[in-house]
């Protein structure tokens, strides 16, 4: 089986996230007054090949853990959906 | 004599600026690629200024994985001095071989500028030929260059002196910005407990020739050429 895997990678909460504090700004600059909280990080979606939902979820997380995401400073979230 | 081997990888462009830093204190000094998988028995390694990889991912995400990386980290892991230096620091914390990381400056823009910065720690195979305290002046050029740690990682490093160098933090006693990117604690370089892996973000070796003005970076070279080789049998090339 084949799943497509979404991958949102962020900036862990309490580390200063400087892009995500200027597109605030931008966005009360242009009369977005009401945006707050604004935080960036990336987006990466693969196709997975394993033998369930399951497995596919705890490859993915592997890869995270050693290459997609940095423990240090990212925290990561994964939709799993079948291809 | 001393074997000091540089890491080339694709988009590393310090590399020969370290390799004349590393010939001019009297070291053999060659570049290995990225995709070698020996050190051909180097006795220090240093993993140069850059963009490996385009630093895609985030910086030294990639190249932490490169074949030669394989072979640093046995270095490392055998008591082996490695020196990583801008990019080369953003490997070291990439592949866990110092703690922390490195990420985006705070103010959002590529820095290229001279900084003034303290050596605080000297019992390291790179910073030996200073005294605690010496200031100097040495050229920054980083787009992800503010250290962040885990808060305990934090009071770990101070605890153990393991900051090497930090930025001068009194604006009053340099002309320049006190930290260039926002870094914890203006931290700019850091040691592994036994001093033998050390990162710093600064370019020493872009000031360690004294055409090139006032040679505040050559010390952190006539350092690692006090390290005793481990092949005594490698004689002086005649020319």
């Amino acid at each position: 089986m084949s799943f497509r895997v979404h991958v949102r990678v962020m900036p862990r909460g309490g580390l200063l996230d400087p892009q995500g504090q200027a597109v605030e700004h931008a966005l009360a600059a242009l009369g977005f007054a009401e945006a707050g909280g604004v935080r960036i990080g990336r987006a990466i979606e693969l196709d997975v090949a394993a033998g369930s939902r399951p497995e596919a979820e705890a490859r993915v997380r592997q890869m995270c853990d050693k290459l997609l995401a940095n423990p240090v400073t990212e925290d990561y979230l994964l939709e799993v959906e079948e291809a | 004599m001393l074997k000091v081997a540089v890491v080339r990888f694709p988009g590393s462009n310090c590399d020969f600026d370290a390799l004349r830093a590393a010939e001019r204190v009297g070291t053999h000094a060659y570049l290995v690629w990225h995709r070698d998988t020996s050190l051909q028995g180097a006795d220090v390694v240093i993993l140069p200024g850059g963009f490996s990889y385009g630093d895609y991912l985030r910086s030294g995400a990639i190249a932490r994985f490169s074949p030669i990386m394989q072979a640093v980290q046995r270095h490392a892991a055998e008591g082996g001095a490695v020196f990583g230096i801008c990019n080369g620091f953003q490997i070291l914390c990439e592949a866990h071989l110092l703690p922390g990381a490195l990420v985006r400056n705070a103010g959002l823009t590529f820095v290229s500028k001279p900084v003034d910065v303290v050596v605080e720690r000297t019992d390291t195979v790179f910073t030996s030929a200073y005294a605690p305290g010496t200031r100097l002046r040495l050229p920054v050029a980083h787009g992800d260059g503010r250290f962040v740690a885990a808060d305990d990682t934090l009071r770990m490093l101070e605890a153990e002196g393991r900051v090497v160098l930090r930025y001068e933090p009194s604006s009053e006693a340099s002309p320049f910005q006190p930290n260039p990117n926002g870094s914890a604690n203006h931290i700019a370089g850091i040691a592994n407990a036994a001093g033998t892996v050390v990162g710093i973000m600064p370019h020493p070796e872009r000031v360690a020739d004294p055409l090139l003005g006032a040679p505040d970076g050559l010390g952190f070279f006539t350092s690692l050429a006090a390290r005793q080789p481990r092949d005594t049998t490698l004689k002086v090339p005649s020319q």
